[in-house]
């Protein structure tokens, strides 16, 4: 029966089985490389079906994690391989590998190295997916800074003309924070003799403590998220990330943070989170509205996509600390929505990039009259980046405003300054690209969209009108976990949250 | 004062690579200039390595005192005799290849058995006078083979540097020694263990063990006592630098080791604060030393000296949990070393050997298997996770984190990060520029089974580690069981 079989390891393992495979091509440069797109692609597709045997196999009402896999590590000392899911890492798998088929074959375009390109892109995918899945502190932490290891070298062999700049503040940013967080890792496991999530989501630590060890996993989490003010790696690597990289980084990566803050933060220093809850609210309206601002002002469409992101993951946080269910499950439907749409425009600047190889807003006007079905595709994304009711975008942020309205009603209404300054600079950027006179001949030699191109829109944006239409796919896999957190949670919050 | 068998059957290691000293003293005289008897000599050599490696194999498991107290043998100074014999086999196989610079010479490989042999005394040693017997035959083989490249300025310069500080350090450590014998006296190591458990220790002993931890933090290279390690390192014909990446800080490191947890173990509050010293300047000096460094050997050596600052971190933290984490952290540290140094030595234009690391730029697309590696490697002494450097960092860390040192682990995992960005810059270098001119091609095949050895330990360790943590912290139990008679002691003062 599938049901015994060991689904997450397998789903963690068998990138690196691709990878096997990659080595194994031989022939000339030509071959190499059509050969090892096509294994990518086939091998990350498979694992994306693979994936939604989770999906169907969950089961929402049971408490507790499912799919759980032990085995002896490190015996006397503590630590075990670990793993399951419940209905907070669950959906974040299937981003994980519904993005990367999606990436890789939004890499068709590069030709340079490519069979090293394909490797790192599975390796990322296991670390992704590994990470998700863990539920020893050790093994989360494995996965959390191997991911490091791919991306550096993505940003850096694959990048932009900074790229070895945007490589280095992207590894060395993230990995300052996370060392901070290995030392609290130590700490408690110093104190509990486990990294077993499970059991250390039972400990109790002392007040004192947890104010530490939140502050250490902060400093990690933070970065990744990126929370203002430690968001500037974000912006130099994505712009110089190529383009599935940039949707990996966006899709996914951020998500991280996000999903540190629930597994880790909340659970197990909840007098710690709920004294902080209100510098985090003021840090994330911050990031909303000022990134808001400077989004405004970019002149390039993938640095005002990144400073978008940041925005948007400033509801996020502003929702995983309102300690209501609106808005964690908020929180978690923008990750999610999220994901898919900061991809989905990443790949839309991507498009474009291909055909004219440079990302000034100003150098582009008109797009729609050479390229009228990218308009329109360009179109949905934006506006469910936007929030437009019937799209995933909307979802989220409403969940996120209702549940900060419970916590802080001032947070509410700056908060909700930000949807308007994102629905600005949104709209203005689409009117500058898409609309108006072609700024050169070379616009209006673009070619249409490729049948490549349209099969990773298809998808996309099938999950983000569903999602839109139709929450509760996501939803009911998520809130009775999420109501269960809550109510432990629920003495300490209101009264140190409304304090803001 | 007769000696059993089993003293000799224990010391065998010991014996064998004595046995083969002489005899390929008698075979380097013969073999003279010509070439094949050179070979001979260097392949009789690594036979002696390999010997005493099965040796320490099947040898004693459990600790045992020898010839009245003077050397130990078994128990966790076999699996760092291990290390350091499998070290300089791995030092000594890949300078069979051709190579000139005066480590073709005869001399060269009888003086790295002899040296070899005075690191296996020196694990061995369990009193000040093997001790010091050991750490002199050890130290001054290296001496010499520092400036074997007779007719560079830099070799010369490294050699005398190296023999006028290391002079200086066996002083010290020398006077140290006394100091203690006239305070303790004794100069056993189970025997000065014995009186400070007895009664507190009188400010001589702390002032002897000052002076002797100073003197061991030269051969490890500890901050503030690193100044002859950039310049050895550089100017070190190659394989010479290989080697003394490899084994000497490995026993060195053992000796620490058994001095304080066992030796000084009962006043573990008087040398931890030294080591905490030492690891601190260490990491700092380490981490900052090798941002500007434009000599690959030099660069190797900054970052040795910054391993041995994580290291320190263990022993200071003064626990069996530190002591396993040292265990586990030097070998780490062997087999990067051994893989980081197959690829440098390897590393030609023209049949030259080049040094700079500028000269690595481009390796990915002209040497990509050389270039995997070498990121490899990096990513593991970087210590970012799964490789096998991040889990001696983490077992060290732990330890310190128990010990209440949290600003020590804080101090080190942030100069880790500084770290990490000089060993980016030669994936850098390698993967991110295109090359100017490339680096001649064709490993040496011994370098390459070296460099695959070392890889795979490296990218399979998440499997090794749980075996390997269990012996280690089994391991190191006989080693510092007197440091519960100073937590036993300590209690005691404070509820008197």
């Amino acid at each position: 029966m599938l049901s015994d079989w060991p689904i997450l390891s397998l789903l963690t393992f068998l990138p690196l089985a691709g990878v096997l495979f990659l080595l194994l091509i031989r022939g000339d440069d030509q071959t190499v490389s059509t050969n090892s797109r096509l294994v990518a692609l086939w091998v990350s597709g498979f694992i994306f079906f693979v994936s939604l045997y989770l999906y169907f196999a969950f089961d929402p009402a049971q408490p507790g994690y499912q799919f759980e896999e032990q085995a002896s590590w490190i015996k006397g000392g503590g630590i075990n391989y670990h793993m399951g899911v419940d209905g907070i890492s669950m959906p974040f798998i299937l981003l994980a590998t519904f993005l990367t088929p999606l990436s890789i074959l939004a890499s068709w375009s590069i030709k340079h190295r490519v069979r090293d390109y394909m490797i790192a892109f599975l390796v990322l995918e296991t670390m992704m997916i590994g990470m998700f899945a863990s539920l020893d502190m050790l093994m989360f932490y494995l996965f959390f800074e191997g991911v490091l290891i791919p991306m550096f070298l993505i940003i850096g062999v694959w990048g932009g003309p900074r790229r070895v700049y945007a490589a280095f503040k992207f590894f060395l940013y993230t990995l300052a924070g996370s060392v901070l967080m290995l030392v609290c890792m130590m700490a408690m496991f110093v104190q509990e003799g486990t990294t077993d999530i499970p059991a250390l989501q039972l400990a109790s630590f002392a007040p004192a403590l947890q104010f530490w060890l939140f502050l250490g996993f902060f400093a990690s989490f933070a970065v990744k998220v990126p929370m203002w003010p430690v968001h500037t790696w974000l912006p130099d690597a994505h712009v110089e990330a190529p383009t599935a990289g940039s949707m990996i980084l966006a899709g996914v990566l951020l998500k991280m943070g996000g999903y540190g803050f629930i597994r880790f933060s909340l659970p197990m220093f909840p007098d710690a989170s709920a004294f902080f809850a209100p510098y985090i609210f003021a840090l994330s309206v911050i990031a909303v509205i000022y990134t808001s601002l400077v989004a405004l002002a970019q002149s390039d469409m993938k640095k005002l996509i990144a400073y978008s992101s940041v925005a948007h993951m400033g509801f996020v946080t502003i929702g995983i600390f309102s300690f209501t269910e609106q808005g964690l499950s908020g929180a978690m439907f923008q990750m999610i929505s999220h994901g898919l749409v900061s991809a989905a425009l990443f790949f839309c600047v991507g498009v474009v990039y291909d055909r004219l190889h440079t990302r000034e807003i100003k150098a582009y006007g008109g797009v729609a009259d050479v390229m009228p079905r990218y308009a329109a595709w360009f179109m949905l994304m934006m506006l469910a980046s936007v929030g437009l009711p019937g799209t995933s975008g909307f979802v989220g942020e409403m969940l996120v405003l209702v549940g900060a309205w419970q916590a802080s009603g001032l947070t509410a209404v700056l908060a909700a300054t930000g949807l308007i300054l994102g629905a600005v600079y949104m709209l203005w950027l689409y009117r500058r690209v898409v609309f108006g006179r072609a700024e050169s001949q070379a616009v209006l030699e673009m070619a249409p969209l490729a049948r490549r191109e349209v099969m990773i829109f298809v998808p996309l944006a099938l999950f983000v009108i569903w999602l839109g239409v139709f929450p509760a796919l996501l939803l009911d896999v998520m809130n009775p976990l999420i109501a269960q957190m809550i109510s432990q949670l629920g003495s300490l919050a209101p009264a140190s949250a409304k304090a803001f | 004062m007769a000696f059993s068998a089993n003293d000799w059957i224990a010391f065998l290691p010991e014996t064998i690579l004595v046995l083969f000293a002489l005899v390929v003293t008698l075979l380097a005289a013969w073999a003279g200039d010509n070439p094949k008897g050179r070979q001979l000599v260097r392949q009789t050599v690594l036979l002696a390595y390999a010997l005493a490696l099965v040796a320490v194999m099947v040898g004693q498991p459990e600790r045992t005192e020898l010839f009245n107290g003077l050397f130990v043998a078994g128990g966790v100074l076999s699996w760092f005799k291990g290390l350091v014999l499998a070290g300089a086999f791995a030092a000594g196989w890949m300078t069979t290849q051709k190579w000139d610079e005066g480590v073709e010479r005869a001399e060269y490989p009888l003086l790295v058995l002899l040296a070899s042999l005075g690191m296996c005394l020196m694990i061995s040693a369990n009193d000040l006078m093997a001790l010091y017997m050991g750490l002199e035959l050890q130290s001054l083989p290296l001496f010499v083979i520092a400036a074997m490249r007779t007719r560079s300025l830099k070799s010369s310069e490294a050699g005398l540097k190296y023999f006028l500080l290391g002079a200086l350090s066996s002083g010290m450590l020398l006077y140290g020694a006394s100091l203690i014998y006239g305070f303790v006296g004794t100069t056993s190591f189970a025997g000065i263990a014995e009186t400070l458990a007895a009664g507190p220790a009188s400010a001589g002993v702390t002032v002897g063990l000052v002076f002797l931890l100073s003197g061991l933090a030269f051969k490890i290279s500890a901050a503030p006592f690193h100044m002859w390690t950039p310049d050895v390192y550089e100017g070190a014909p190659t394989p010479v630098t290989a080697l003394f990446a490899i084994a000497p800080k490995v026993a060195a490191m053992a000796l620490l080791l058994s001095v304080t947890h066992y030796a000084f173990g009962p006043i573990a509050a008087q040398w931890s604060q030294v080591l905490v010293a030492l690891s601190v300047a260490s990491m700092l000096v380490g981490a900052f030393g090798a941002l500007r460094q434009t000599d690959i050997k030099r660069m190797m050596a900054y970052s040795s000296i910054a391993h041995m600052g994580y290291a320190l971190i263990g022993l200071a933290a003064g626990t069996a949990e530190g002591a396993s984490g040292v265990l586990i952290y030097m070998t780490t540290y062997l087999v990067m070393g051994a893989g980081s140094f197959a690829i440098i030595m390897s590393m030609r234009r023209d049949e030259t050997p080049v040094q700079k690391i500028s000269d690595l730029a481009g390796a990915s697309s002209t040497h990509p298997l050389l270039a995997a590696g070498m990121m490899l490697v990096m990513f593991s002494m970087a210590g970012i996770p799964p490789l096998a450097g991040f889990f001696g960092k983490w077992y060290v860390f732990v330890a310190a984190v128990n010990a209440g040192l949290i600003p020590l682990a804080v101090i080190g995992v942030l100069a880790s990060v500084v770290g990490a960005f000089y060993y980016l810059r030669i994936i850098r270098l390698m993967y991110f520029q295109e090359p100017d001119e490339t680096l001649d091609h064709g490993m040496p095949r011994q370098n390459q089974a070296v460099l695959l050895a070392s890889l795979a330990v490296i990218v399979l360790f998440v499997f090794a580690i749980g075996p390997l943590r269990d012996y280690a912290s089994q391991a190191v139990q006989e080693l510092t069981g007197n440091l519960a008679v100073y937590s036993a002691v300590s209690s005691a003062s404070y509820s008197g």
